[in-house]
């Protein structure tokens, strides 16, 4: 009998851990069926498509200045979220107060809330007659309806993607390294920025960048409150939902291959410089 | 630098860490701070290092030569504090880490980078490292992060330098070599040390003085000859080394457990009688003032002598005897054989406060 001839050592050596067999392949049909399928059966919509007609649905000025809007508020919220998750991630893991069980259980509730919920509250407040509403406009601070409703809808759906990466990387850092730095002389400003900051650099900066690909999609937080006036506050997503009321399903589709494809580029980098990151601490030669 | 320190105390919460404490080191010495966990030794040290704060008392005071840091920050004590898991800057090479101290020094006060460079090399030399500069901590061994820890906490040529258990998670070879290495280093260099350990023998070998503690409070204050032979109470002679046990009933002058019997002058009543593995003599026979029959139960090789345990009904806890390779022989020692136990001398301390050492205290 001739044995497989597979590549490699995977069939040169026995595996003590059982069950390789079983549980790839029981993943990889899983992938197959809940991410890939629907990803091809996106791309293949556009099969029909020439390149001219492509570029000519994706470069609609409309859809541009969607594109515009929805990274321009995705940037704004990530920004947000990276400082104030650092913030609410550090005082959950190197502080003891009451109520603190509560506040980390209260960081989960905008993946737990549906985002429809979560919008039309966003709205509520921050209408006109809404309590933040009526304090912020006589000050000049129209949120509603502008592309600052859209940023901040976009922070309040994508936080916890910030908190929840720091938070580990966080405990995993002893309090002894911040004593070493001071007992060095670093003054509490210096050892923030040379000794935690680089150590927490990059799980932030996953964590935004998570926050970031989410806000890019998002669609129900941020409908609501947005106002979709053309050319000023329409979000990509909602172009996507136009085109498919028009029963455009072409359309839509080559729309929503451009907002896959930036999602899928920006994540893969983020994980390429990330892994390279890691390698140094753990001892390779970085 | 000398230290002095007067009326320290510290709770956490409810529960009392360090009884009022006052402690004199003078410049130059290494002391070294011994005690069980939860003895409050390491409590100690963070309290000289300034990383904890003493309870609030008009009377505390921590001295550093004639200045008064009770109230200073940590970071303008100008000490050197040593980790028991390094505290290495992860994302940082050798190099910059042993650099750091140098590098956050306020602006007028930071040397050139050049000189910084020249010093950092001299420290790294001094440790032996000089060739790893440019790894990564999570490169280096054990020692070797040890080593560069000490680096960075000497190079702002501190006084006062502290160490916590900082030989606490190494293997014992290398830590017998650092032990030898950090009193080179101290004699050499001549700043005043305190460190914390748990390990007898290493407080024993590395220390000009050693400050027993437990509970709180600190038992004794001696030289390590001085408190191996004469220990100020139980708790420091059981803490010292390994201790035989004999409990029993005096009655004129004989005390008596079982079919156990020591000629001992004591008070009449029941005593308790602690030996040393060494002040027992092993033989085939009792003599006239030791009648202590018992089994061997394991004969263990280990240098220059032979351990042997030993077991009989009227052993609490099995005993332990040192006796030399040659009587081993003639002996015959073996699992199973029968002999005498003499003792050669015993300690007796008055009846321990029970909060010493409770699991002793009990009677059977």
């Amino acid at each position: 009998m001739k044995a497989l001839s597979l590549p490699g050592s995977l069939s040169a050596r026995r595996r003590v851990l059982p069950g390789f067999g079983l549980s790839l392949g029981i993943s990889l049909t899983f992938v197959s069926l809940v991410l890939l399928l629907p990803l091809t059966g996106l791309v293949g919509q556009l099969k029909g498509l020439s390149l001219a007609e492509y570029w000519y649905i994706i470069s609609d000025p409309r859809v541009v200045a969607s594109y515009l809007t929805t990274i321009g508020g995705a940037a704004v919220a990530s920004l947000i979220n990276a400082v104030f998750g650092l913030l609410l991630a550090w005082v959950l893991v190197r502080y003891e107060f009451p109520g603190k069980r509560l506040l980390d259980a209260l960081m989960d509730l905008p993946f737990a809330l549906p985002t429809a919920v979560a919008g039309i509250t966003l709205a509520t407040l921050y209408s006109s007659n809404g309590w933040m509403g009526k304090l912020l406009e006589p000050l000049g601070w129209q949120v509603s309806y502008t592309w600052l409703g859209i940023a901040l809808a976009m922070a309040f759906t994508s936080i916890p993607f910030v908190v929840r990466t720091v938070q580990p990387v966080l405990e995993d850092l002893p309090g002894e390294v911040d004593e070493a730095a001071m007992s060095l002389g670093a003054r509490d400003s210096v050892a923030f920025r040379r000794v935690i900051l680089p150590h927490l650099w990059p799980a932030l900066v996953t964590g935004t960048g998570l926050a970031f690909v989410r806000s890019l999609g998002e669609f129900g937080a941020v409908i609501f409150i947005a106002g979709n006036q053309p050319y000023e506050t329409e979000i990509t997503s909602l172009m996507i939902f136009v085109k498919l009321q028009e029963y455009d399903y072409v359309g839509a589709s080559a729309i929503a291959s451009v907002v896959l494809a930036s999602s899928l580029l920006l994540l893969l980098a983020i994980n390429i410089w990330q892994g390279r990151f890691i390698r140094r601490l753990h001892g390779g030669h970085g | 630098m000398s230290i002095r320190l007067e009326h320290i105390e510290k709770h956490f919460g409810r529960s009392q860490a360090l009884s009022p404490t006052d402690l004199d080191i003078a410049n130059g010495e290494l002391i070294g701070l011994l005690g069980p966990s939860g003895s409050g030794k390491t409590t100690l040290l963070r309290i000289i290092a300034g990383l904890e704060t003493p309870d609030a008392n008009p009377r505390t005071r921590i001295l550093f030569g004639e200045r008064d840091v009770t109230r200073v920050h940590v970071r303008d004590r100008r000490i050197g504090f040593v980790f028991q898991h390094y505290a290495l800057f992860r994302h940082m090479s050798v190099f910059d880490n042993v650099a750091f101290g140098l590098t956050v020094l306020p602006r007028r006060e930071r040397p050139s980078s050049g000189e910084i460079r020249t010093r950092v090399l001299r420290l790294l030399e001094m440790v032996q490292l000089s060739h790893l500069a440019n790894r990564y901590p999570a490169q280096l061994s054990g020692g070797q992060q040890q080593r560069v820890s000490l680096a960075r906490a000497l190079a702002l040529k501190p006084e006062v330098l502290l160490l916590d258990e900082p030989f606490g998670a190494l293997d014992a070879k290398v830590r017998q070599e650092l032990r030898r290495w950090l009193r080179h280093l101290h004699d050499e260099l001549g700043f005043t040390s305190v460190f914390v350990t748990h390990d007898q023998e290493e407080a024993l070998e590395l220390s000009d003085r050693v400050v027993v503690m437990s509970n709180g409070r600190i038992e004794q204050i001696d030289t390590p000859e001085a408190l191996y032979r004469s220990p100020a109470n139980r708790f420091v002679f059981e803490f010292l080394g390994d201790v035989n046990l004999l409990e029993g009933e005096v009655r004129d002058g004989v005390l008596t457990c079982g079919d156990a019997q020591l000629k001992a002058d004591l008070p009449e009543g029941r005593q308790e009688l602690l030996l040393r593995p060494h002040e027992i003599e092993l033989a085939t026979t009792p003599d006239e003032s030791s009648h202590l029959p018992a089994t061997v139960t394991a004969v263990v090789p280990v240098g220059a002598e032979v351990r042997v345990e030993l077991s009989a009904d009227w052993m609490n806890e099995p005993w332990l005897a040192s006796v030399r390779h040659e009587q081993a022989s003639q002996l015959t020692l073996a699992r199973g054989s029968r002999v005498y136990a003499r003792a050669l001398t015993w300690h007796h301390y008055p009846a321990p406060s029970a909060s010493v050492q409770p699991s002793l205290a009990a009677s059977y």
